[in-house]
């Protein structure tokens, strides 16, 4: 019985001693945590994407609380909901910023862009990618292979077994930038969603002369630049044989759309285009003349 | 009992259908297309623009950088255009696109057939030559040599290596090349230790091509410092790792470079280039290519200039046959399958291998048993298991091109 007694009270006391040294430790290194980092915390959507620049959420809610300004900081998942309820808690107030999705660059369907060879090697892109151009004779277009499907954190991108190309669902798309990161061919962008989700982009990457690039593709952008010249707002630019639309001038008059002879700029979620009177009679006109 | 090296190894089918035929010339298309890139480390600048004439061996690109490798033109004719061409790495890089007009060489080249044993210059002066002369490593990597014939300070080259291996399946260039150049590659290898100032060499040649043993061990008694090492036959002596272990017993750390057990590597086809470049001042324009498969009607050991399309190369082969599912530039483990076979030839270009289509798919991946096969075959002393289970190869089963 005294055994027992024994090992009790020496269990016992031990147990105490390192209580007590525990908690003496506990309040002698305790570190304040600003209790806004929580609350902050809370309102985000704890998806810890990156999409923020920050390793997770909770790093993104301290730097929103040590930041002098919410310059800068963005919860592209959240989108401005969010921001707006982080800058309610830090008392400031959040910028307006528009709202992105990501596009891809590639319109190299299998009809447009005849496979001129078999890829048999490891089902990733960047493997792909490493090795050689790619099964079409178009060096930049997509691979199809899914690296952007396999990265994305919101199954908000699908490859489509028909055109093997990733397309983008957009209620589900947070614009967290991980799909622009792990294509190895730089084909998807983040660009502004605009008014009703409608946008114009150039829908290829290939920076090949005009006939090489045509020659590979059938809808890929030979820099032509007829585009550029018909734009009103100065929004397109040519570099290396390829056009670019800046999200910010673009105005979405579609003018660009019905000049591209390679159908390579695409327009998304317009209503169908009226029957087009005006452009005959302007022609008529300086016939005319 | 031969020697190999300590870990690992295999020994794959040899396949070697093209072993001792003949090195046969090919006839000069009407046009080359010379890639600017043929050597690891960074592509040269064009020194010839549209409408300029060019000879045989004259400087076309030249070298940018301390790891570059000069080109020179390997036709006489007219440039037609500098512009993109699909290469062997399956990019479009920059070439030039040379329309061929007879055949008339550069006046400083020697091309009498005389063999010239001594060599007067300097190893300042030899090394100036190989960089001069574009020389790349041969074997395959096309490491610029005067590169790796330049010891970094503090490292002292003490033995100088040949790798006469050839442990490829199929591939016999390099077989070929020893049997009909065998005076002039010993004299490249006297040149090579008189510019690293090494008073040793080991020729390795694996025990499977018993006829070049034989005649190197002829042909060396003339050399006291040069000896010839038969070896086990096991994939991949031809590793400079692997081979300076199966001929010296040293092993060479994990990222550290041959030279810091004192040993310099170089290839057969690659001393053969040097012995032209240096004795007869001839840049390297032309190497022998193997072109060679299972249903091939004439296998062939081919000289080829830079610059000529593979196709000629297969079309002299007996054409491509029907079932062909797969185009290889390098031998069957190491090379690289081709998009295309209009393809030039490169300096590095050691074989051209046709698959049939039943052979050339891949087998479908089944999963992991941890056999440990691999671990007992693997050289480099891995377990390919583990690397399996790390790596995001494992997941990519759930997406497959059809």
């Amino acid at each position: 019985m005294s055994v027992l007694l024994t090992a009790v009270a020496t269990l016992g006391a031990i147990g105490a001693g390192s209580a007590a040294i525990l908690y003496m430790v506990g309040q002698r290194f305790k570190v304040e945590e600003d209790p806004r980092i929580q609350e902050v915390q809370d309102a985000l959507p704890a998806a810890n994407c990156g999409g923020c620049g920050f390793p997770g959420c909770a790093s993104f809610a301290s730097a929103c609380v040590k930041a002098e300004s919410m310059e800068n900081l963005l919860c592209p998942v959240g989108g401005q909901n969010t921001m707006d309820k982080v800058a309610a808690i830090l008392g400031r107030k959040a910028p307006v910023a528009a709202k992105k999705i990501a596009v891809i660059r590639c319109n190299g369907t299998c009809e447009s862009r005849p496979r001129l060879n078999l890829y048999d090697g490891a089902s990733s892109c960047t493997i792909a990618s490493a090795l050689y151009g790619g099964d079409t004779g178009c060096s930049f277009g997509c691979l199809g292979l899914g690296d952007c499907v396999d990265s994305c954190t919101f199954d908000a991108i699908h490859i489509n077994p028909l055109t093997m190309l990733p397309e983008v669902v957009e209620d589900k798309c947070t614009a967290c930038g991980a799909c622009v990161k792990a294509c190895p061919k730089d084909i998807i962008e983040l660009r502004k969603q605009g008014p009703k989700s409608r946008r114009i982009y150039v829908s290829c990457v290939n920076k090949d002369k005009g006939g090489v690039a045509k020659k590979a593709c059938d809808v890929a952008c030979i820099g032509c630049s007829k585009c550029q010249q018909v734009c009103p707002f100065e929004a397109i630019t040519i570099e290396n044989n390829l056009a670019f639309i800046d999200d910010d001038k673009c105005r979405l008059c579609r003018k660009c759309v019905q000049v591209c002879p390679t159908k390579s700029i695409l327009e998304l979620n317009f209503p169908p285009r009226k029957e087009t009177p005006p452009a005959p009679k302007e022609e008529e006109a300086t016939v005319t003349a | 009992m031969l020697k190999t090296f300590r870990i690992g190894g295999i020994h794959p089918k040899e396949q070697k259908i093209s072993a001792g035929k003949a090195i046969q010339t090919i006839a000069l298309p009407g046009q080359v297309i010379i890639p600017l890139s043929q050597h690891i480390g960074a592509p040269c600048q064009p020194v010839v623009k549209k409408g300029d004439t060019v000879k045989v061996g004259t400087l076309i690109g030249k070298a940018v950088g301390f790891v570059s490798a000069n080109i020179h033109s390997s036709v006489s004719g007219t440039v037609l255009k500098i512009d993109k061409a699909l290469d062997a790495s399956g990019y479009k890089r920059d070439a030039v696109y040379i329309k061929v007009e007879g055949d008339e060489w550069e006046a400083s080249i020697d091309r009498s057939p005389a063999l010239i044993k001594e060599c007067i210059l300097t190893p300042g002066e030899i090394l100036q030559k190989i960089a001069a002369a574009g020389i790349v490593g041969m074997g395959g990597a096309t490491f610029p040599t005067q590169v790796k014939l330049t010891p970094p300070p503090g490292a002292k080259p003490e033995i100088l290596i040949i790798n006469g291996v050839e442990c490829e399946p199929w591939l016999t260039s390099d077989h070929q090349l020893m049997m009909e150049k065998v005076d002039e590659i010993l004299v490249g290898v006297t040149i090579v230790m008189k510019a690293l100032n090494v008073q040793k060499a080991i020729i390795g040649i694996e025990n499977n091509k018993q006829d070049a043993i034989r005649l190197f061990s002829e042909k060396v008694k003339g050399y006291p410092l040069i000896t010839i090492q038969p070896l086990k036959v096991q994939y991949p002596q031809g590793g400079e790792k692997q081979l300076i272990d199966a001929l010296t017993g040293r092993q060479v750390g994990s990222g550290a470079l041959p030279i810091s057990v004192g040993a310099v590597v170089q290839n057969v086809g690659t001393l053969f280039a040097i012995y032209e470049a240096v004795q007869k001042n001839k840049p390297l324009i032309e190497r022998v290519v193997t072109v060679t498969g299972k249903e091939v009607k004439q296998p062939c050991n081919v000289l080829s200039r830079v610059g000529i399309p593979m196709n000629d190369l297969i079309d002299m082969a007996g054409g491509m046959p029907e079932t062909t599912g797969k185009v290889v530039s390098g031998g069957p483990m190491m090379g690289k399958a081709l998009p295309d076979t209009d393809i030039p030839v490169t300096k590095g270009t050691s074989g051209i291998l046709l698959i049939p289509t039943l052979e050339a798919k891949r087998k479908a991946m089944k999963d992991c048993i941890r056999c440990a096969k691999c671990i007992s075959i693997c050289p480099m002393g891995l377990n390919p298991t583990l690397n399996l289970r790390k790596s995001p190869c494992a997941y990519y089963s759930n997406f497959h091109l059809t």
